[in-house]
């Protein structure tokens, strides 16, 4: 079985049909690819997904639990969590508080445990803390630990949302276009974790623009155009998919 | 760590803030210095909702009302005769030891509840009324927050000027002392003004340890993330609603506290204190001690409640708090205790 499947899942704003009827679905422990021109409906797709924004029709299938019409923060603890293509980092926080926040579903202290500062919420701070400063350190970021994160490089960012990302443990995780704005060897380092990532069980959903990255580390692609799923097949496949060329290549949508 | 010597240090403010009063002979300082330290309390858990959840609350008054006129209403209302004519409801809490029967003025047998059930009678009604006041209201945003929490101050306000148990335009009077512990009586007897100035400022510290505790764990850090980027922090899993609905009751409880025990403290509590007024001139502290500064409001809110409660402002009382929101909105939206105005400052002058 799938670990996520998408059924004729829609979404309208006003008359314009971001995301139309379109189903897929994405394999346990694999890397698939979301792509197609700008305003395909590829980040409303992922909000549609996470939770932040409600579908008008379809269904979305996590683990075989239907969860579409959930609120993000339970999509979130049943296994999910997402980057954002314009960065939404917590301003005001350092790189590492960020990623402590991801930490959040994998904890309990509440308010009472809070306002008491009781024993095992000490304990439980003290877990938090060493796991964000180690994904500071996969991300080769843990020198920025302390930093505003919003006061970071664009590239630092970015690496600090992913191990916010990561901190959640998700079975699934979302990358809305990870390498935009990235340059070439940060792409590649880039491309280098999210196949690390897969490795240690982690199944991967990303929108890229960037092909090279799509192609290289991509198990399977969807295309979509205006709303409209196009293709969903393997990279060679795609790469020769006379449709998706005319989407690519093609001059009257170029 | 930080904290420790903070902490140390508020109350070594306020044991020297006591010790000079008694030595320069200014003892009658320390009635509006309790004052100031119960307001104080709705200063420092307003300042958790409107600085670290991002929310903003223009009804605390009301909450403190609900606390000071419940305690009050429940310990003022005589039950010599409903008990006499047999209510089976007052016999029942009358066996229990719920009530207190005392002497008025004139000698007659006077009956009332317990300041302790009245109490915890008062914040339970604060925390049912909070909850059903934030779910809907704590939906909106902004303007629309502000409006509605302000209708509900409104509200508030117009029910106790209109209702008989509540004294009306009157408010209530002769609410007796509340017994903390044997021989610890908060009221405002002269001979217990020290005493008195003590248990109030124990409030606060013990309302700022918790407060501290609560921005400084996981629950806090989830409200600063709420605060800077909502949507994201929903998507990592922080149930954002929840945790604004919860902020929003603990501040009302903090409030309906000092309600409740001020009232005791002046033996009485007056509809102005439910008055927009009064939940504008919080807001005013709050922001002016700089949103997310716990310290920052407490500080602004000992110094202009003080000033205000010597009669500093004179008739433009409210005049100045209305001002001091402007001012801080245009020029200082990070406080007067920010550092950076006094950089700016300091650039400008140098
Ligand atoms: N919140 C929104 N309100 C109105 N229109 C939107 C909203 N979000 C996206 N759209 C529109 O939906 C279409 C798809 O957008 P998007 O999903 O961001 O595309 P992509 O990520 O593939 O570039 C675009 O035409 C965009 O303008
Ligand atoms: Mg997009």
């Amino acid at each position: 079985m799938a670990l996520l499947e998408i059924n004729n899942l829609s979404r309208s704003f006003g008359g314009l049909k971001a995301v139309n009827d379109i189903s897929f679905s994405v394999r346990s422990d694999s890397i698939k690819a979301v792509i197609g021109p700008n305003g395909a409906g590829k980040t409303t797709l992922f909000n549609l997904i996470s939770g932040n924004l409600p579908a008008d029709t379809g269904s979305v299938v996590f683990k075989g639990l239907p969860i579409h019409g959930l609120q993000p923060y339970q999509i979130a603890a049943h296994g999910i969590s997402r980057t954002f293509q314009n960065i939404k980092l917590f301003p005001g926080m350092t790189a590492l508080e960020n990623v402590m926040i991801g930490r959040h579903v994998k904890t309990r202290a509440g308010f009472t445990a809070g306002m008491l500062h009781l024993p095992f919420s000490r304990r439980e701070e003290k877990e938090i803390k060493e796991k964000s400063l180690e994904l500071l350190e996969l991300l080769d970021i843990n020198q920025f630990a302390h930093i505003e994160a919003s006061s970071l490089a664009f590239g630092q960012q970015r690496a600090v949302e992913f191990a916010r990302a990561l901190a959640l443990e998700p079975d699934l995780l979302l990358l809305d276009e990870p390498a935009a704005g990235l340059n070439i060897y940060e792409t590649a380092e880039i491309a280098r974790l999210i196949s690390k990532i897969q490795k240690r069980g982690i199944t991967v959903l990303l929108v890229e623009h960037d092909m090279s990255l799509v192609m290289d580390i991509s198990d399977e692609i969807v295309v979509l155009c205006f709303g409209e799923k196009i293709a969903d097949d393997l990279p060679a496949k795609i790469q020769q998919n006379p449709q998706v060329i005319q989407i690519y290549l093609g001059d009257d949508d170029a | 760590m930080r904290n420790l010597i903070s902490i140390t240090t508020l109350i070594g403010s306020i044991v020297a803030v006591q010790l000079l009063t008694s030595f320069t002979g200014t003892g009658y300082y320390l009635t509006q210095l309790t004052m100031t330290a119960y307001y104080s309390l709705i200063i420092i858990g307003l300042c958790l909702v409107m600085g670290y959840a991002g929310q903003i609350s223009l009804g605390h008054a009301g909450f403190f009302a609900i606390g000071g006129y419940t305690s009050a209403a429940l310990t003022t209302y005589n039950l010599t005769s409903m008990l006499e004519n047999g209510n089976s409801l007052i016999k029942f809490i009358s066996g229990r030891g719920l009530l207190i029967a005392a002497q008025d003025l004139y000698g007659d047998p006077v009956l009332y509840v317990n300041p302790w059930i009245a109490a915890l009678l008062a914040i339970f009604l604060t925390v049912i009324i909070a909850f059903l006041i934030g779910i809907p209201v704590l939906k909106l945003k902004g303007h629309y927050l502000a409006m509605a929490t302000l209708g509900f101050g409104i509200i508030i306000f117009r029910i106790v000027l209109a209702t008989e148990i509540f004294g009306e335009a009157d408010g209530l009077s002769e609410v007796p002392g509340f017994t903390l512990l044997p021989g610890v009586i908060v009221n405002g007897d002269f001979n217990n003004r020290i005493f008195n100035y003590y248990i109030a400022c124990g409030f606060v510290v013990v309302g700022v340890i918790i407060l501290l505790n609560l921005i400084n764990s996981r629950v806090g850090r989830a409200l600063r993330a709420i605060h800077g980027a909502e949507d994201a922090a929903n998507a990592m899993g922080i149930n954002t609603s929840r945790y604004k609905l919860y902020t929003f009751v603990i501040s009302a409880v903090f409030a309906a506290i000092a309600g409740i025990f001020l009232t005791h403290y002046n033996g009485g509590i007056g509809p102005s204190e439910a008055g927009i007024m009064k939940s504008i001139r919080y807001v005013a502290i709050v922001a002016i001690g700089g949103m997310a500064n716990l310290w920052g409001a407490l500080t602004m809110g000992v110094l202009l409640n003080f000033m205000s409660l010597r009669g500093m402002f004179g008739s433009y009382d409210d005049a100045v708090f209305g001002a001091i929101l402007i001012i801080i909105m245009l020029f200082a939206p990070d406080g007067l205790l920010h550092l950076s105005i006094w950089r700016k400052l300091r650039k400008k002058i140098l």
